[in-house]
């Protein structure tokens, strides 16, 4: 078996990212300046969070895929830029809009076999596409553990390593940086479902399939351009995630807890929901890291995941009534 | 009782038999250590049927059953120097509460929202004992056997044979379940949750019910697995890879009858002993993930839906 530290582990790089001032290891003392500082970190972190769970709030949200291998998906797009930047140093952000449009293809050819095999049959879709997506989710993490290895890779450029230092405050630049780059494309991708053409399209199949396809459009077609556009999202997504902190392969089961607690707590499809959303888990988050230390992180996501389904399965800002 | 049920309690005791006299014959104790490892499994995958099979919820969380199963004999070990027997009992009740608890979760989750939260419970609970000093910790824990008791040479044989007491148990239930109305209720609610309501079944109760029963018998299937490694540590006790094989091995068996999940046990656990020793654990995690899949899309339902349906064939042809 291969050992699982896979959920443990990011909360505890996270925790070295966050590096606390000389002698103030470990569970800290409350503060107001370190509730500032966590709910600065929080902030920048939950814009990051919701770069990583976009696709997912179309895949999921909008299309009712039961995507489970969302965050695999997002952990192999990091290793394809950790693979162009380690070989030909291609700047990680640029390596992952390289990848974009692979992803784009691959994510067209995902749901075409997902649709053929299980939404065209119909009956007893549900379980069984969620042991598709659960078993691919595996076959990729071993086979990245097989071309890779073990180990936490990361990537290099200019921007990553230094911080701003305002006042007392310690902001690591890597994580500006995918603040910056994370709200840029959830803006983008706002504004393609809202404004142009197949972006509304992709609204009316999540809406009403039936009279889409009443309309004379066909809802597959628009499905899977969909699909492709919410798995190409994740190549600048990924190269994000190698730009926060090191990946290894198993760590896209954190990252089930935190990109479903983002989309189920946005309500499912919208799209500043999940920032919304994304903002409120990563400020907790940062928080609860300040106060209790490192080893609770992990929790987190999956208990305000586990709170949302329970209290509002529609989410905050649902779609659903 | 009818004939197939004295056939079942027949090849049940010959089955006991035969383990016994496994511990009493084969000196080498590598068998005892492949084997337990799939007896394990098939308890688990029995387990999981009995919820995702007859009633078509998706449990990602065997491993959090198993986890809590491993520590309540962890805990019950060091705090009280419980014996084994006290160990499988208390975890068996530990997991019906949990199991309770799971089910009243599936109140208003379906589908993939009572997954993920499956899989939420499992994190939560791993996280919990990590932090949890008086277990190990992260670190995890030693464990000291105790002697041995009669009949047995070895402690592994014993933990051998009791876990064939509990693969006798698990599938004597799920056979049970799935005969009665327990079995027919949940079928209903597979089909069509909302009808099944309307026309009177007790949905929530059999939901509920399905719960515990699996859960305890999941926790009890773990109990053991501490004295088993002489070693307990939160990582690998709540392992996710658990939760898949489980999926894997009930999926790739079939899940409308109760023999799917075991064949699907037996085949899925000895090639992964094969694969464990022979290549490496990678390939065996990378086989089991494409068997699902496989599985999944070509005959989704599993070696026991394609025995059946080579049967129809040929007495289709004979007629």
């Amino acid at each position: 078996m291969i050992p699982g530290n896979g959920i443990g582990s990011p909360g505890v790089r996270k925790s070295g990212k966050r590096r606390p001032r000389a002698g103030q290891g470990g569970p800290q003392v409350f503060s107001f300046e370190l509730l500032l500082d966590a709910v600065v970190i929080g902030v920048l972190l939950g814009c990051f969070y919701a770069a990583v769970s976009l696709g997912l709030s179309v895949s999921f949200g909008l299309l009712d895929v039961p995507h489970v291998a969302h965050p695999a998906f997002l952990v192999l797009a990091s290793y394809a830029v950790f693979f162009l930047n380690d070989r030909f140093g291609i700047d990680p952000l640029l390596a992952g809009l390289l990848i974009t449009p692979l992803l784009f293809v691959f994510g067209l050819a995902a749901y075409r076999l997902y649709y053929e095999t299980f939404e065209k049959r119909g009956s007893d879709a549900g379980v069984r596409g969620i042991a598709f997506f659960f078993g691919i989710a595996f076959i990729i993490e071993v086979l990245i553990i097989l071309q890779f290895g073990v180990d936490q890779r990361s990537v290099t450029a200019s921007y990553i390593g230094k911080a701003w230092r305002i006042g007392d405050m310690r902001i690591p630049f890597r994580l500006v940086v995918a603040f910056v780059v994370a709200f840029a494309l959830t803006i983008l991708l706002a504004l393609y479902l809202s404004r142009t053409f197949m972006g509304r399209a992709i609204r009316a199949v999540a809406q009403d399939q039936e009279a889409l396809r009443l309309m004379g459009a066909n809802p597959v077609r628009i499905k899977q351009w969909a699909f492709g556009i919410a798995t190409a999202v994740l190549g600048i997504a990924g190269a994000l995630l190698i730009i926060v902190a090191p990946v290894d392969p198993t760590l896209d089961r954190a990252y089930i807890g935190r990109t479903f607690c983002v989309v189920v707590m946005a309500g499912l499809g919208s799209m500043t929901g999940t920032l919304i959303a994304a903002i409120i888990l990563g400020v907790a988050e940062s928080i609860v890291l300040t106060l209790f230390g490192a080893s609770w992180a992990p929790a987190i996501s999956f208990a305000m995941l586990l709170g949302v389904l329970a209290v509002r399965p529609q989410g905050l800002f649902g779609r659903r009534s | 009782m009818n004939r197939n049920g004295i056939l079942f309690w027949i090849g049940a005791i010959l089955f006991l038999v035969a383990a016994l006299m496994m511990t009493q014959v084969i000196g080498n104790q590598y068998p005892f250590f492949a084997c337990y490892v799939i007896l394990q499994f098939i308890v688990l995958a029995v387990a999981w049927s009995i919820l995702g099979g007859y009633a078509g919820y998706v449990n990602f969380g065997t491993s959090a059953f198993f986890g809590v199963g491993v520590y309540t004999a962890v805990f019950l070990f060091k705090a009280f120097g419980a014996p084994l027997a006290v160990q499988i009992a208390a975890a068996a009740a530990v997991g019906a509460f949990l199991g309770f608890a799971l089910g009243l979760l599936t109140l208003r989750m379906q589908g993939i929202f009572f997954s993920i939260a499956t899989i939420a419970l499992t994190i939560i609970i791993e996280t919990s004992v990590t932090n949890w000093r008086f277990v190990g910790g992260a670190a995890g824990i030693q464990m000291q056997r105790p002697p041995v008791m009669a009949p047995f040479n070895s402690y592994v044989q014993m933990l051998f044979f009791v876990q064939a007491l509990l693969v006798v148990l698990a599938v004597a239930i799920a056979r049970y379940i799935q005969g009665s109305w327990i079995g027919r209720g949940l079928q209903a609610l597979k089909d069509d949750e909302l009808a099944a309501e309307c026309t009177g079944v007790p949905t929530l109760r059999l939901k509920v019910l399905a719960c515990v029963i699996s859960g305890a018998l999941m926790c009890a299937a773990g109990a053991p697995a501490a004295m088993y490694l002489q070693y307990a540590d939160p990582s690998s006790a709540f392992n996710l890879n658990y939760s898949v094989s489980v999926l894997a091995m009930s999926l790739i068996g079939g899940t409308s009858h109760w023999a799917g999940p075991v064949v699907g046990a037996i085949v899925l656990g000895m090639t992964q002993q094969l694969l464990t020793v022979t290549i490496s654990s990678e390939v065996n995690v990378l086989v089991l993930g494409v068997m699902l899949v496989l599985f999944v899309v070509v005959a989704p339902e599993g070696i026991i839906g394609l025995i059946r349906r080579a049967g129809r064939n040929r007495r289709g042809r004979e007629a």
